[in-house]
């Protein structure tokens, strides 16, 4: 029997450990959720424009109830625990819903507080916590005409704005002189201030409510001072507090919250806990990110691995409110060994503090410009020595380091020898050389000069920083909407519109009917074209081989000396002796010169002649071998481990698994090359996670990993989905991979694909609907039809070779 | 000066539109070019850059994309696009009734083939 888990407390942390959780162990436990909201989990952060009316509560929802249904989760909503046993080990809701547990994981939030004062509890008093609080205040909105919102934090200021949307009249009473005074110094304060009564929000400060004023419904509230202001609707953002009743009761050691360790496990061993009730090295936290953080910990340990510590977080703060920026991490206001580096433009209401020690930032404030909010929050976090950039570091990011990719600074203090790009070993020096000498201004621009970032794109970041940082003001930043190339201005989804609601059907009809700039167009666009026009219509456009790099002509890599590699396909991996003695023979005959294993399990014969070639695939055809089109954008290898006929751990048949996948999927084109892989049980020696689809078996079935990659960028894949049986694998293998078909740009693997499209929209037609599923793997189904011939048998079995050999051979 | 014999190599047809064919020579590999429009080129099979086969590239008009690094070669003076700096050499070849007719330059080897500054 599994073991049973029980979450108290339905909201963002507990939700999302579950989530880390099924990523690592989808079939550990019984899953049990008590929520006290009716509602499934939603995202607690965006009540914000709910409440200003830029979004519905339907459109912040992050897991709807199909969520937990389809992974066996039992939900029980409106049901808040009332008891917890844990000697008995076992949880009661209020409606009398119980359930036993062998672990619980306790995630009950936070508690909004309520002003012990006079009339508080009177009705028109609201919190802004949840739902329901929304829904009061949207009621009250629209009957009253007046709020006082008790509390100048983050909290009361975006419920001010929000009701202030809704067009009341909004009065902030706040007790510091100052808004939000734990996050901002006393000057970007009154900058806030300033900005929010511009919008006709009215401010209180240094004001103590003493009450609340009304018989049966609110009427006003009452000042220290003896003022009163009335108010219609009262909301109290006063502060929240840990919600550690529950535990509390129980006997669990609690503090302001309930105490964990690095592990997230409280003093009871089975009892674990996260989010904003948790306390961790004596810090509560009241934002999302450390709560992620302990999420991904807690799932961890839940999932016996063993290996995750959590050991705090330093946060930083953006408010919400639309049109103001801010920004604000770690400690603003400095002492007497601090020194404050200060950026202040009233006239353009920017203002810009970084408090500094020994060199190192430890704390930031920013308003009206915040873009460089996160580059400073690393370097604090990171404890970067800034000592060499001091004197631009108020400017920003563009006038120091790289744009945002993490290596925050690290352009600017390289030194001229330092590598910048691997792949084509580009250095720092040659490349401001380059951009000074020759006046360039653009990416693409040092990309022709110096082939800087011109390859596996990683060090982009670096090389735009540089720029930024070379010609600073003059630097043209790279447009959103990319052209194909440089012959057209259309985007790569506007030549695949127009291929597809124009019908056309070649390269030249395409470049014909959009313009192209160059006759012939680039080694960019027409490779590109030629299989956007494949892609489209299969099996009626007539493949131009002169529009392929001449790996793909050659169905072969070439090598750096000119000659070419054979890879041929062995399904799954899987070989026998019978072709072993063939490849042997063949390497053999022709002098092979290399024979080596490839990472995807197969053999590679490297050295061969081009004049060879169409000899070499004849006697690899004779013996039963196609093509590996190990040297395409295509369908490349499906790596398999042994599985369960072989293997111990193994749960599946993963190896006839690889094997039909193969069979399934080689010979179609793709945008980039795509590597397949099935391992037997989640150890996952086939190495899954990191294949554009990996699939890895568990017990009850089979999981589906994708738009994962090794390479320059090693990306993990993301969980897609389980299934139940193989041919649902194929199916959504099938679909997966026409769906990256028909919509990824030329040259993007599933990776950038993916995150440009969001897993979110490849899960909604891959998993959630059947309907387009089942259409996806039948449109592959039928450019199959037409893919899979073998190109090697195609050209040896052909008369005409006379691409393989000289035109004539002149001896003297 | 080198001395220039032209010699028959084959049937334009034998060459792909779009594509190139090789004459082995014992001076090296010279690659013939046959552009969209018929016209025709012949040229050293090494790119100015790292000797790459030329003949193995992409044939954009006039001009020829090296398969290794994917530098472009105008066909016609076998100097590389800019930005990128060199020269390989060129050879004399014509069509006269659908035959291709070569004059191999035999002359400055390995010299000629170096790349030539251009001015920037
Ligand atoms: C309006 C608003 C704006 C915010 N803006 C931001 C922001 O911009 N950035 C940011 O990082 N954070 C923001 N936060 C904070 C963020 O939402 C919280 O940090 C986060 O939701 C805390 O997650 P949690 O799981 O600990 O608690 P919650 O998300 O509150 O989940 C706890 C759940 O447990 C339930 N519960 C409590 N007791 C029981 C019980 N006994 N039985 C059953 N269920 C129980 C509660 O009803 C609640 O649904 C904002 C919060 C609010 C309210
Ligand atoms: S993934 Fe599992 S089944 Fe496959 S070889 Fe590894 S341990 Fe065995
Ligand atoms: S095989 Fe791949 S990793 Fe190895 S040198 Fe070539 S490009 Fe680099
Ligand atoms: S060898 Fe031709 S581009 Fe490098």
């Amino acid at each position: 029997m599994r073991e049973r888990l029980v979450l108290v407390g339905n909201g963002m942390a507990g939700v999302r450990t579950l989530e880390e959780l099924l990523k690592l162990a989808p079939d550990r436990y019984d899953i049990t959720v008590f929520g006290a909201e009716p509602h499934p989990n939603y995202n607690r952060i965006l009540l914000s424009p709910v409440l200003s009316g830029e979004k519905t509560p339907e459109e912040i929802v992050l897991n709807g109830r199909d969520w937990y249904e389809s992974h066996g989760i039992t939900l029980h909503t409106g049901a808040p625990v009332t008891t917890l046993d844990r000697a008995r080990r076992r949880v009661v809701a209020a409606d009398g819903t119980e359930a036993g547990y062998d672990r619980l994981l306790l995630a009950t939030g936070s508690r909004p507080v309520r002003l012990p004062i006079p009339g508080s509890d009177l009705d028109g008093v609201v919190t802004f916590r949840d739902i329901a609080d929304v829904e009061s205040m949207v009621a009250a909105s629209a009957k009253g005409r007046r709020a006082a919102v008790i509390g100048g934090g983050l909290l009361g200021l975006e419920a001010a704005h929000g009701l202030r949307e809704r067009g009341m009249e909004v009065t902030v009473v706040h007790l510091a002189d100052h808004l939000m005074e734990r996050q901002l110094d006393a000057e970007a304060g009154g900058m806030l201030q300033q900005s929010m009564a511009e919008r006709g929000i009215a401010f209180e400060l240094s004001a103590k409510t003493e009450a609340v004023l009304g018989e049966e419904a609110v009427s006003g509230i009452r000042l220290a001072d003896g003022r009163t202001l009335e108010a219609d609707l009262v909301v109290m953002a006063a502060g929240i507090q840990p919600e550690k009743s529950l535990a509390e009761a129980s006997g669990l050691h609690c503090e302001r919250g309930v105490v964990v360790g690095d592990t997230m496990q409280t003093f009871d061993p089975r009892v674990y806990a996260v989010g904003e009730c948790v306390q961790h090295r004596g810090a509560t936290y009241g934002l999302v990110a450390p709560l992620f953080e302990q999420a991904k910990v807690a799932a961890n340990h839940l999932a016996e691995l063993g290996s995750g510590r959590y050991e705090g977080s330093v946060t930083s703060t953006k408010l919400k409110v639309s049109g103001i920026d801010l920004f604000s991490a770690g400690d603003f206001e400095g002492d007497e060994d601090t020194e404050s580096m200060v950026l202040h433009d009233a006239a353009s209401g920017i203002y810009k503090k970084l408090v500094v020690r020994d060199n190192r930032i430890e704390g930031a404030v920013l308003f009206g410009d915040t873009i460089d909010g996160s580059w400073y929050f690393e370097l604090l976090r990171d404890g970067t020595d800034i000592s060499d950039m001091r004197d631009q570091l108020l400017f920003g990011q563009a006038h120091v380091g790289d744009a945002g990719h993490g290596e925050g600074g690290r352009v600017a203090v390289m030194a001229d020898e330092t590598e910048i790009c691997g792949c084509n070993g580009v250095c720092k020096g040659d490349i401001t050389k380059a951009i000074t000498e020759k006046g360039l201004f653009t990416l693409d621009e040092v990309r022709a000069h110096t082939k800087a970032s011109a390859s596996c794109g990683s060090c982009t970041g670096l090389v735009e920083s540089l720029l930024a940082f070379t010609v600073g003001e003059g630097y043209d930043e790279t447009p959103r909407k990319k052209a194909v190339c440089g012959c057209t201005d259309y985007s790569h989804d506007e030549v695949r519109a127009a291929i597809r609601d124009h019908a056309l059907k070649s390269i030249p009809e395409v470049m014909h009917f959009l313009e192209w700039k160059n006759e012939d167009g680039c080694t960019k666009c027409r490779p590109a074209l030629n299989y956007y026009l494949l892609c489209e219509w299969p099996g009626e456009y007539a493949d131009d081989p002169a529009s392929r790099f001449i790996n793909e002509r050659a169905h072969a890599n070439i090598q750096k000396d000119g000659t070419y590699s054979v890879v041929p396909r062995i399904w799954g991996g899987v070989t026998s002796p019978a072709e072993l003695r063939a490849i042997a023979e063949v390497a053999e005959k022709y002098e092979v010169p290399t024979v080596k294993f490839t990472g995807g399990q197969r053999i590679d014969l490297l050295g061969v002649t081009k004049e060879d070639l169409p000899h070499v695939w004849a006697d690899l055809n004779a013996a039963g071998f196609v093509s590996g089109h190990a040297y395409g954008k295509a369908v490349r290898t499906v790596k398999t481990c042994v599985g369960q006929e072989w293997c111990r751990f193994g749960v599946q048949d993963s190896t006839n698994l690889g094997i039909e996948l193969e069979h399934m999927a080689w010979g179609a084109w793709t945008p980039h090359k795509v590597k397949l892989a099935v391992s037997g049980c989640p150890r996952n020696c086939a190495e899954s996670t990191i294949k554009d689809l990996g699939v890895v078996a568990v017990e009850s079935g089979w999981e589906l990993h994708v738009a994962g990659n090794g390479g320059t960028k090693v990306r993990a894949a993301d969980f897609l989905t389980r299934v139940d049986t193989a041919e649902e694998v194929k199916e959504y293998t099938a679909a997966f991979l026409q769906l990256y078909r028909e919509q990824a740009h030329y040259l993007e693997r599933t990776a950038h694909w993916v995150e440009r499209v969001g897993l979110a929209a490849v899960r909604e037609r891959v998993v959630d609907d059947a309907e387009t599923r089942r259409a996806l793997a039948d449109r592959f189904a039928h450019s199959q039809g037409y893919a899979q011939n073998d190109p090697w048998r195609a050209h040896a079995e052909s008369g005409d070779q006379r691409s393989y050999i000289p035109i004539k051979e002149v001896t003297a | 000066m080198s001395e220039s014999q032209w010699m028959e190599i084959g049937a334009l047809a034998d060459i792909p539109p779009r594509g190139a064919r090789v004459v082995r020579t014992e001076l090296g590999d010279i690659a013939v070019f046959r552009a969209a429009d018929d016209a025709v080129f012949a040229l050293d099979d090494r790119c100015p850059h790292q000797g790459g086969p030329l003949s193995q590239g992409m044939v954009l008009g006039h001009r020829v994309a090296c398969p290794l690094h994917n530098w472009q070669i105008e066909l016609g003076s076998g100097e590389a696009v800019a930005p990128d700096e060199g020269c390989t050499r060129r050879h004399p070849v014509r069509v006269e009734d659908g035959r291709v007719y070569l004059a191999p330059d035999t002359g400055g080897a390995a010299e000629a083939a170096r790349s030539v500054e251009t001015e920037s």
